[in-house]
């Protein structure tokens, strides 16, 4: 069941970002959403995570449906491609915010907020970075420190947007299987936005391509590579196999 | 072994004398035009000894006067914070039907020249104006009012807030609300903790020089003063007038105090520069 994406379209003005999307992402799976720039993929994360709001369709999770709820109440964790970490605030007061600003009733004590976030680092191999500053980090550490705070909030979904798009390639690699493990390990349902085939196809359990605000095909890694859907697909994936 | 001809010289350098001598213009230039009248005032003010700048500056009026230039400022500032923020916070993050108009608009008070602010407030609230009638009827006066000081002040200042907020925050964009929205924030905590906090230094510099121009502002004023003694006269409108009654050392002696509240401004504009230059060069591209 999971995240159900039904005939959802987004548009800009006159121009349609997505048309008629529909996609359902299981329980605990790793999908990507691969296309060129342009293509719609980010729309529809930012849809799914409640930052646009569809002029159609409709959107559930676990049976419930989504499609009006606001983003604050989506429990989204959600990765910005240039992470959006709050500047004025230190790496631990960043990952500490989701549960800073929950209301009077569900606020946690300040020690188990504490305890929440130096568990979080230790996890992101983060340790003893708590106090700095987003300004005095690697891209690939704060890249960390996003995910941490989008960790932090217990998700019922990730969503990442470009996860590695600003990393240099040797950073991008090792993050990638450190992401994959830390996907096992928690069994988040994710979807993660890349224009880059290579990484959707070593890294995500299915991958939906999309051009035009379309999907043109979903499956399996070897199944795009093998059965290509369309002309499109085949030219995109460059069907030798060499991503896999 | 080369014998080097010439002592190289960086190209973008220029040589000793040319140097010289643009240092010093451009020194001469800031003591003749910024300094010497600055001094002037101090060296009027003091002219005829200590004693008597004391009870210049400790006159009826005069007090009268310095406590109504501090009071329109401590309305019209925390007024033009509010607003300039509100302002600035719409048009850098929300696309909407006559933004453009609305930013000519927030500009409008630095292009019209004060005299004429003036005029308009005495036009609509005055009582021949469009509005007299009108608020004559329920009992409120405007015009020659300490509310006129403080409706024509806000008016003059009401761009200093928000123009130095729009470009700091169109740049910033909205990528960390977003994250704050997604992370579960309401949109009062977004603005209180993300918002606010990301633009406070250069909101900062936008209100000392909001208070700068409060108190210092002239033209405006004048007009919707009426120029009554200890009632309705602020410091720069009482330095006219003791100016006009050819009571010299007086009228440099206020003088000087509203010189003396435009140092302090300066030296903690200077101040905030010095500690947080970064942040505030980053907000300061226009």
């Amino acid at each position: 069941m999971a995240l159900k994406i039904e005939r959802i379209t987004k548009r800009f003005g006159t121009v349609s970002a997505v048309r008629e999307v529909s996609l359902t992402v299981e329980k605990g799976e790793f999908m990507a959403l691969l296309g060129p720039s342009g293509s719609g993929k980010t729309t529809l994360l930012r849809v799914v995570g409640g930052l646009e709001l569809p002029e159609e369709g409709t959107l559930s999770f676990d049976g419930h449906d989504l499609t009006h709820v606001p983003a604050r109440e989506r429990r989204a964790g959600f990765v910005f491609q240039h992470y959006a970490l709050f500047k004025h605030m230190t790496v631990a007061q960043n990952i500490a915010f989701g549960l800073d600003v929950r209301p009077m009733g569900k606020r946690l004590a300040r020690r188990e907020v504490n305890q929440r976030v130096e568990a979080l680092l230790n996890r992101m191999q983060l340790e003893g970075l708590g106090k700095r500053y987003p300004s005095q980090l690697s891209g690939g550490q704060r890249q960390r420190v996003a995910l941490a705070r989008a960790l932090a909030i217990e998700p019922l979904m990730l969503l990442l947007d470009e996860p590695f798009g600003a990393l240099d390639a040797k950073v991008r690699k090792d993050l990638r299987q450190w992401l994959r493990a830390l996907h096992d390990e928690t069994k988040l349902t994710t979807i993660m936005v890349t224009h880059d085939q290579e990484e959707a196809l070593a890294l995500a359990d299915r991958v939906a391509v999309m051009n035009e605000g379309r999907i043109e095909q979903v499956g399996r890694p070897r199944e795009l590579i093998e059965k290509p859907a369309s002309a499109f697909v085949r030219e995109f994936l460059g069907t030798d196999g060499e991503g896999i | 072994m080369t014998k080097p001809t010439r002592k190289f010289r960086y190209p973008t350098k220029d040589s000793a004398p040319v140097r010289i001598a643009l240092t010093l213009a451009g020194v001469a230039y800031i003591a003749l035009f910024l300094l010497t009248p600055l001094i002037a005032v101090f060296a009027e003010a003091l002219r005829n000894g200590a004693a008597a700048f004391l009870a210049a500056v400790t006159e009826k009026d005069a007090l009268a006067a310095m406590w109504l230039t501090l009071t329109v400022a401590a309305i019209a500032v925390p007024l033009n914070t509010i607003f300039g923020l509100a302002a600035a916070w719409s048009v850098a993050k929300f696309d909407f039907w006559g933004k453009s108009v609305l930013i000519t608009l927030i500009d409008l008070p630095f292009s019209v020249s004060p005299v004429i602010s003036g005029l308009v407030y005495v036009l609509l609230f005055g009582a021949q104006g469009y509005l007299g009638p009108l608020l004559d009827e329920l009992g409120i006066k405007v015009i020659f009012t300490v509310t006129g000081l403080v409706l024509a002040t806000v008016f003059v200042t009401f761009p200093f807030v928000a123009r130095e907020l729009i470009p700091l925050m169109q740049e910033q964009g909205v990528a960390e609300e977003e994250a704050a929205l997604s992370l579960g924030a309401s949109g009062w905590q977004m603005f209180w903790r993300v918002t606010l906090p990301n633009v406070r230094w250069g909101l900062l510099y936008g209100i000392l020089l909001c208070n700068a121009r409060a108190m210092g502002e002239f033209g405006a004023v004048s007009v919707v003063s009426g120029h009554i003694r200890g009632l309705t006269n602020t410091m720069p409108l009482h330095v006219e007038i003791l100016y006009n009654e050819y009571n010299f050392a007086a009228a440099f002696a206020v003088a000087s105090i509203l010189a003396l509240l435009a140092l302090v401004t300066l030296v903690l504009k200077s101040a905030l520069e010095w500690r947080y230059g970064d942040e505030i060069a980053a907000a300061h591209r226009h």
